[in-house]
Order: C-alpha cells, then structure tokens, then sequence
C-alpha cells in the first residue's frame, strides 16, 4: 500500500463510522495506558465505534496526524470530526460532554472519575481494520 | 533529554500570558497543566494544539508522552 492509499483509507475510515478510535493495540486488548483509558471510556457510553490499530504499520500514524493535525495517539472522530485526544475525552467524560457529543444520555449511574481499566461494559463494534 | 523546567519555558514563551506547571519522574512522559487567557473562546482541541505546537515533532519522539489539561484564567 502507498502513502497515498493509506491515506485514503484513513479519509474513508473517518467518513464511514460515526464514532472511530484510531489506537494503540485493540479495545480487546489495547497496548498503551492512553489508548486503554479512552477505550474504556467509550465503553462506558455504552456507544458502539470502530477502531483502528495504528500499531501494525507506523505509516498509518504518519498519514493520520498529518491528516488531523493532531500529533499523538489516541484520536477520537465523531461525525469526521477530530474530538481529541486521552486527556480531552476523558475530560469530556467526567464534565458530560462526552455524552453530548455522542448523542447519548449519561450513563445513569456515571462514576464520578473515568474508569481506569477498559472493563466488561457495551459490545465494541469489531474493529474494521482494513489498514492493518 | 528535556526538563520540565524547559517545557514550561518553552510554552511560556510561545503563548503569551501563559502560565505552566509540568512535571515528570523520568523526562519522557509528562504532565502538564496550562492556563492562559487567550485560551478563553477557543474549544478544546484548539486550546490544545496551541500546546502540542510548541513541541512540533518532539511529542511521540523525545517526549515520549504529554499528558495535558488546559485551563482558561
């Protein structure tokens, strides 16, 4: 694959899924702290998103934060918008907003502090890996 | 290898008014707190790529991690 389809992939990716995590590893099993406290806070949403496995080839994190401007991973894109990054979700969770974003209601019982392991919680969406 | 002192020069410097507290226990990952005035009327991810700005290329190389919050005054 070139630089150049990857990076169509990743536009096609963020335009497809309403709700799409780029990340370090897999919701199943994420490879970073950053990576694995985002994904358990989407989880506790109760929202299913895609996610994407930047790990398996460095070029998809080039071609993304080129594309986003954004420099780290994770990234969260809600609608083929670019929401944040770790600190903004989780920050977004503990205020609401996170929920808002979503379209959703809080969680009924939303803990005061974000989860701090990705637990049980809602079914993920597969991820559609098709960079991977 | 960069100092917290440094990083809150650096982000000093380049965002007027600004006033920053970073720490770190090994120099690669930090944490950072910002506040600044001219944050006020910007949305998060802009207040934060002020931020990430600063450190053009550094984050995810030298800076291994950053974790950041932004505060308006």
């Amino acid at each position: 694959m070139s630089d150049n389809q990857i990076r169509e992939a990743i536009s096609e990716a963020i335009r497809d899924n309403e709700v799409l995590l780029f990340m370090k590893g897999t919701p199943q099993q994420p490879m970073c702290g950053f990576s694995s406290r985002t994904v358990a806070a989407l989880q506790a949403m109760e929202t299913p998103f895609a996610a994407v496995d930047v790990l398996p080839d460095p070029r998809i994190r080039q071609e993304l934060s080129g594309l986003s401007g954004w420099p780290t991973i994770p990234q969260l894109f809600v609608n083929g918008e670019l929401v944040g990054g770790c600190d903004i979700v989780i920050e977004m969770y503990e205020s609401g907003e996170l929920a808002e974003t979503l379209g959703r209601d809080a969680p009924a019982q939303a803990p005061a502090q974000a989860p701090d392991a990705a637990p049980q919680a809602a079914p993920t969406l597969q991820p559609e890996n098709r960079l991977g | 290898m960069p100092t917290p002192q440094e990083l809150e020069q650096r982000i000093e410097a380049a965002i007027p008014g600004a006033h920053a507290e970073v720490s770190s226990a090994d120099n690669v990952h930090f944490s950072a707190r910002v506040v600044a005035a001219s944050f006020d009327g910007m949305s998060r991810i802009q207040q934060h790529r002020l931020v990430y700005d600063v450190f053009d290329g550094q984050l995810g190389g030298e800076i291994h991690a950053f974790s950041l919050r932004t505060e308006v005054p």
